[in-house]
């Protein structure tokens, strides 16, 4: 059966991109006559296939019913929508500077910004917002999602509990809080080592440059994951059974070795202002290193430096889920997503029976993604926006 | 090198001090840690990575019948680092030429809706943690169509369209994230490439824009392009690991995260040993290629 | 000379820029007639939209432009309203472009020769091999060095002026009825820049090519055009015959470009003998690697209030003297003195009041003023650093000084570096020198960035403040009118070596060494038939480039 469909299909894609074109000349609505006319064949082919891509989503939401692919094409579109909302009350509220700035921003970024804000309230609003504590432990346990006591749910249990009798909906607003707030100071910490040796180094310049450049190039040698892993086993051993001790080791670990990007960045940075001329100018009047630093070359790194720390946000953030996903990073009883997603795995193999119980792992996971996502499309458009500007 | 005691972890509650001794001396965990490391560099270099602590525990545990060696790490690790080198093969062979001719076309017709599309889904795709990818797979491949295992245990004498059943779905997760990246920098080498003046000069040379693409420009993407497939080739080591573990596929990131929760030092050492050369090897070969396709650099004045 | 049709017709031609959300008008109702054979001459200052109209008279407009009125016809085709095939097959045969930097334009993956015949094999003009034959006879016409066998070398391996000439070549490949010069000698030495010129104007001729020659240096359209055409900002000007032009200028505009040339401030008396320089460097030599010398043995004084100029072409070592002078590069041998008193040759070693006494005016304005800092700040920091000056009394030194520079200090104080002109940042460069009240300033070819008007204003400015307040200036330049107009004395360098020295009245005359002389005779004048008598005076060989080898080897 999906054979021959699909062959079908291709024959229509091809057929359809041979006679778009002339087709479309003909038809008289003005606008699409005259893109017709300009397109070249690669064109009339990527169009095809749009088409028929449309009409297999449609196919896929409507007639097969598939949970899954509805939530999915629902959260884009909610998400979509909140997005233009967001960015069109941005373009009427607001100073003139901002109002510009909301006017040249792509959808993607204003979703993104709407997403940081919310994930920040989460974080912070954490003790308010969650209905119980992240180690609470109830006598039910095993409760299912969906709050329906007909189907093995708890309405005062909405996400239902865990194996030893947590509650699910706490534990992930928690563990917001945990990995989100873990991951920015460690990001933090990486950035002010970074960016202090790397602007040091671009100032300095002779062996101390030198010096320092090969130390970060033999840590950078080792991919990060790998290092970390490695490390934490060495600070495991250490921290022996102080759980907390160890969540410290793993902070440092990070941002040590998050730091040798930070400093590479900054350093380049750092060296494309140096060579300017009026870093030259303050040089020759005398002043001294630690002006040179904060009032000539920061001002200057400002724009790529916010980008950069976007952007290791998210590697950090990521590696942090990782570790604890491994089992190594956020140790219990802090609730945390990476947990979250390695105790809950097992539960997708139900996803045919009852999905919601399937999503619990995929929400957790979706919520570390949903964050990174959010971030990098912030970040692209800032990257977008400084390149712009310099040409 | 890893001060948390082997010997205290592998007796816990039983440890006494006599014990702890006894098994320290047999393993030589009594000698300096600068002689013990020197030694293990030695014998590393000659192929010889030691004796696993755990193996040794095995074999000692299951008595002196068994064949009177330990299980040597070496012998640990060279069929797991086989597997993963069959997975990151399959992985590499699926996602560059995808990658590549995406990332061409996005270049090409830029700013267009396949552009965006393609823009925002890679972008999507590199923010997701491994496992996220990995799960969704599961989820529509193996457990709601089952179209595919979502365990991939795989083991000597399989036949090869076996074992490439079982391996498709992990290299399809790792496939994602790394045609995402891939595709980014392709697009943006290509981009940057396209604004140069020798393309313009092309232009209004009357060329066709065919030939300006593939004469003019691809011989100039390829050094930034090769440089770009060697980098996600090393990145790709990193997303091994977690793939590995989600679906419990028998290669080295496995066995890495295995021995790093039992503290397995030998392993574990043996392990960062392999991953590190493969990195620093491929970003040496990414250097090189740069340099080799660069005609500057070859023929200097 | 004209023919009954013309080959290039332009009219009322509108061009619009689009950048982010704004829309400017880059060309405003321009329109043009070119006959074949005719060599127009296109002028204006930066930002006037020459390149753009060039590019247009070949049907083609870069990213972000667009044509929004007017008609542009080529031998009866018109090029606005055609396909995309058929304007295809004009380019490159029939109209082809020379572009303003040949290294950036040039595939550096291919050699040079496969690029030359590219062109006329793609369009059927020639077969492969015709066509390198052609371009080797073309090499060897452009007195291009080995012309067997320079095409089978690949860009990188040549030298600007080469490029430039193989760029000429190339374009001729396939014989086309016009090609369009953009500013192709403007990024050459005046050495160099000759080389090209003659060379450009000699295939043109045996060819019996239409040309349009866009650059903003007005001696050199002089040499090169039939008919000059003046654009301001996009809107036309005047047009008429070179000699024409030259003769009586019609507009003002034009006037005061012509005008500009003429600046000249007479030559002070020479210093009393046995009175201290305010600079001095004796014997000094200095290197970045150890063992290649960039600057040899050099010796010269500066006096107070006057102005030496040190010229020289790129790699003279003009700029490397100022930054010994400096303290940035310490030499390995000589000594620089200041006031008498032997300076530290690491600048990290001088007393504030050393530093203060040397001030600096660099030439990209760009990159000399920092971006994040406003005006009042840029100038104020070095009286708050040198003079203690703060509050009230800092600012009201800063307004001081910007009505110095002839700039209204209520209006720019508070404005940043992105906000205002080129010619305002190199003024607000002049205000940050003067704000630590030195006695000598380095003016590193502070004018070679900006157009002529507003250099011109620049050089009367600078000269107004040395009367006033008795300053010293080295002024490193390589445009010998630039030192013609301000100097006192003059300071040729060639390799790194001091080749002259003297009063600057004395260097315009001859008898001078043999590279001052290739080097005055290189700069073009007004006079149109300047380049014919040079050629008839020193001989085809004897200019640029191969006189420099000449020189060299003698």
């Amino acid at each position: 059966m999906t054979g021959t469909s699909g062959l079908i299909w291709l024959v229509f894609i091809i057929a359809m991109s041979l006679l778009l074109r002339p087709i479309g000349r003909r038809v008289p609505i003005a606008p699409f006559q005259h893109a017709c006319t300009g397109m070249s064949l690669g064109g009339a082919f990527g169009y095809s296939i749009a088409i028929a891509t449309i009409y297999l989503m449609c196919w896929l939401y409507f007639v097969k019913e598939l949970i899954f692919f509805q939530w999915f094409v629902q959260g884009v579109i909610g998400l979509g929508i909140a997005g233009y909302l967001f960015r069109l009350a941005g373009q009427h509220f607001g100073t003139d500077g901002s109002r510009k700035m909301f006017r040249q921003m792509p959808v993607t970024a204003a979703l993104g910004i709407i997403i940081i804000i919310g994930y920040a309230i989460m974080s912070i609003f954490a003790d308010w917002l969650a209905p119980y504590g992240q180690a609470e432990i109830f006598a039910k346990v095993n409760v299912l999602p969906g709050g329906n006591p007909d189907l093995g749910g708890d309405p005062a249990h909405l996400l239902g509990t865990d194996q030893i009798g947590r509650d699910l909906l706490s534990r992930l607003i928690y563990g917001g809080q945990n990995t989100v707030g873990i991951a920015f100071i460690t990001t933090c910490l990486a950035f002010l080592i970074g960016t202090f040796f790397g602007f040091l180094a671009a100032a300095l310049g002779g062996w101390f440059d030198q010096a320092l450049s090969r130390i970060v190039d033999m840590l950078m040698s080792i991919p990060q994951l790998i290092f970390a892993l490695l490390l934490m086993t060495i600070a495991s051993a250490w921290a022996g059974s102080e759980k907390w001790l160890l969540t410290i080791y793993m902070i440092l670990i990070i941002a040590v070795l998050d730091a040798t990007r930070v400093f590479r960045l900054s350093r380049a940075v750092g060296m494309n202002i140096v060579v300017m001329d009026f870093f030259e100018a303050a040089k020759l009047r005398g002043e001294k290193m630690p002006y040179l630093i904060f009032n000539e070359i920061l001002p200057n790194a400002f724009a790529p430096l916010l980008a950069e720390f976007g952007l290791r946000f998210c590697f950090v953030f990521l590696t942090i889920a990782s570790l604890s996903f491994l089992g190594v990073g956020i140790q219990p009883p802090l609730a945390d997503w990476g947990t979250m997603v390695k105790d809950l795995a097992q539960f997708i193999n139900f996803a045919v029976f009852s999905p919601l119980t399937a999503a619990l792992p995929l929400m957790a996971a979706s919520a570390i993604a949903l964050l990174t996502v959010a971030v990098n499309f912030v970040v692209d458009w800032m990257l977008h926006r400084t390149s712009g500007l310099r040409e | 090198m890893l001060p948390g005691d082997f010997a205290q972890a592998l007796l816990g509650q039983a440890a006494t001090p006599e014990a702890v001794a006894a098994i320290r001396a047999d393993l030589g965990l009594d000698r300096p840690i600068a002689t013990r490391y020197f030694d293990w560099l030695l014998r590393a270099a000659r192929g010889d990575f030691g004796t696993s602590f755990a193996q040794a525990n095995f074999s000692a545990y299951v008595g002196e019948n068994s064949s009177s060696n330990y299980g040597s790490v070496a012998t640990q690790l060279a069929p797991r680092f086989a597997n993963t080198v069959f997975l990151a093969s399959v992985t590499a062979v699926i996602a560059i030429p995808i990658s590549l001719i995406i990332g061409i076309l996005a270049a090409l017709y830029r700013y267009s809706v396949f552009d965006r599309v393609a823009n925002v889904s890679t972008l999507t795709s590199i923010s997701s943690p491994e496992f996220f990818v990995a799960y969704i797979l599961i989820l529509v491949l193996a457990v709601l169509n089952p179209l595919l295992p979502s365990l991939s245990n795989i083991f000597d004498g399989m036949s090869f369209g076996e074992r490439l059943e079982k391996t498709l779905l992990p290299a399809l997760t790792l496939t994602l994230v790394v045609t995402a990246h891939m595709m980014r920098m392709t697009r943006a080498a290509i981009i940057n490439l396209l604004a140069s003046p020798y393309i313009e000069m092309a232009r209004l040379k009357g060329l066709s824009p065919f030939r300006v693409i593939v004469v003019h420009a691809l011989p100039n993407a390829l050094a930034p392009i090769i440089n770009v497939v060697a980098l996600n080739l090393a990145y790709l080591i990193t997303g091994v690991v977690v793939v590995e573990v989600v679906f419990v596929y028998p290669g080295i990131g496995q066995l890495f995260v295995d021995s790093v929760k039992i503290r397995d030092i030998p392993v574990v050492q043996a392990c960062c040993m392999v991953f590190a050369s493969a990195y620093i090897l491929l970003n040496l070969l990414a250097d090189i290629m740069a340099i080799l396709s660069n005609p500057r650099l070859r023929m200097p004045k | 000379m004209t023919n009954a049709k013309p080959l290039l017709k332009i009219r009322d031609l509108q061009i619009d820029g689009i950048s982010d959300e704004t829309r400017s008008r880059v060309i405003n109702k321009v329109s043009l007639d070119l006959y074949p054979g005719e060599v127009l001459g296109l002028i204006g200052e930066s930002g006037a939209g020459k390149s753009t109209l060039g590019l247009a008279g070949m049907g083609f407009t870069r990213d972000g432009c667009e044509i929004v009125g007017g008609s542009i016809e080529f031998d009866g085709i018109d090029l606005v309203n055609s396909t995309v095939e058929k304007r295809r097959q004009l380019l490159g045969s029939r109209i082809a472009y020379v572009a303003q930097s040949a290294a950036a334009s040039f595939n550096p993956s291919h050699k040079i020769i496969n690029q030359h015949t590219e062109a006329p094999v793609f369009h059927r003009k020639f077969s492969r091999i015709d066509a390198e034959t052609d371009a080797i006879n073309l090499y060897r016409r452009l007195r291009l060095p080995q012309p067997e066998m320079i095409g089978f070398r690949y860009p990188h391996q040549l030298s600007g002026g080469q490029l430039q000439r193989a760029m000429t070549a190339m374009a001729m490949s396939c014989r086309p009825d016009l090609i369009i010069f953009d500013e192709p000698t403007t990024a050459l030495d005046v050495t160099t820049q000759i080389e090209v010129l003659s060379a450009i104007r000699d295939i043109v001729k045996q060819f019996s090519t239409a040309a349009i020659y866009i650059t903003h240096d007005l001696a050199v359209v002089a040499q090169m055009a039939d008919r000059i055409k003046v654009l301001l900002r996009g809107d036309e000007v005047e047009e008429n015959t070179t000699r024409a032009m030259l003769k009586s200028p019609r507009e003002s505009y034009t006037k005061s470009l012509w005008a500009v040339r003429s600046f000249e401030r007479k030559q002070k008396p020479p210093a009393k003998t046995g009175a201290i320089p305010v600079i001095s460097l004796k014997n000094v030599t200095a290197a970045y690697a150890m063992n290649d010398p960039v600057v040899r043995d050099v010796s010269f004084d500066i006096h107070a209030g006057r102005t030496v100029a040190v010229v020289g072409e790129s790699g003279s070592g003009k700029s490397t003297a100022a930054r010994c002078i400096t303290g940035l590069l310490p030499p390995l041998t000589g000594s620089i003195s200041f006031d008498g008193t032997a300076l530290q040759p690491d600048y990290r070693q001088r007393s504030n009041e050393q530093l203060r006494q040397m001030q600096m005016i660099y030439q990209m304005a760009d990159t000399a003023l920092n971006p994040r800092k406003k005006i009042g700040e840029i100038i104020g920091r070095p009286v708050e650093f040198y003079l203690g000056l703060t509050g009230r009394e800092k600012r009201r030194r800063v307004e001081e000084l910007l009505a110095q520079i002839e700039l209204e200090p209520t209006e720019f104080i508070d404005r940043y570096p992105a906000e205002i002109s080129g010619g305002q940042k190199q003024r607000i460069g002049i205000a940050r020198a003067l704000a630590a009240e030195p006695k000598f300033i380095i003016c590193d070819e502070v004018t070679s960035a900006l157009d002529q008007l507003v250099a011109e204003g620049i050089l009367r400015l600078l000269t107004d403040l040395q009367d006033k307040m008795q300053l010293s200036f080295m002024l490193i330049t390589h445009d010998l009118s630039t030192v013609r107009a301000i100097a006192d004395e003059v300071v040729v360098m060639k390799d790194g070596v001091v080749v002259e020295s003297g009063p600057k009245n004395d260097m315009f005359k001859p008898p001078h060494h043999a590279y001052t002389d290739l080097l005055l005779s290189s700069v073009p004048n007004m006079d149109p038939d300047w380049l014919d008598n040079l050629l008839a005076s020193r001989g085809v060989d004897n200019i640029g480039d191969a006189a420099i080898e000449k020189m060299n080897e003698s």
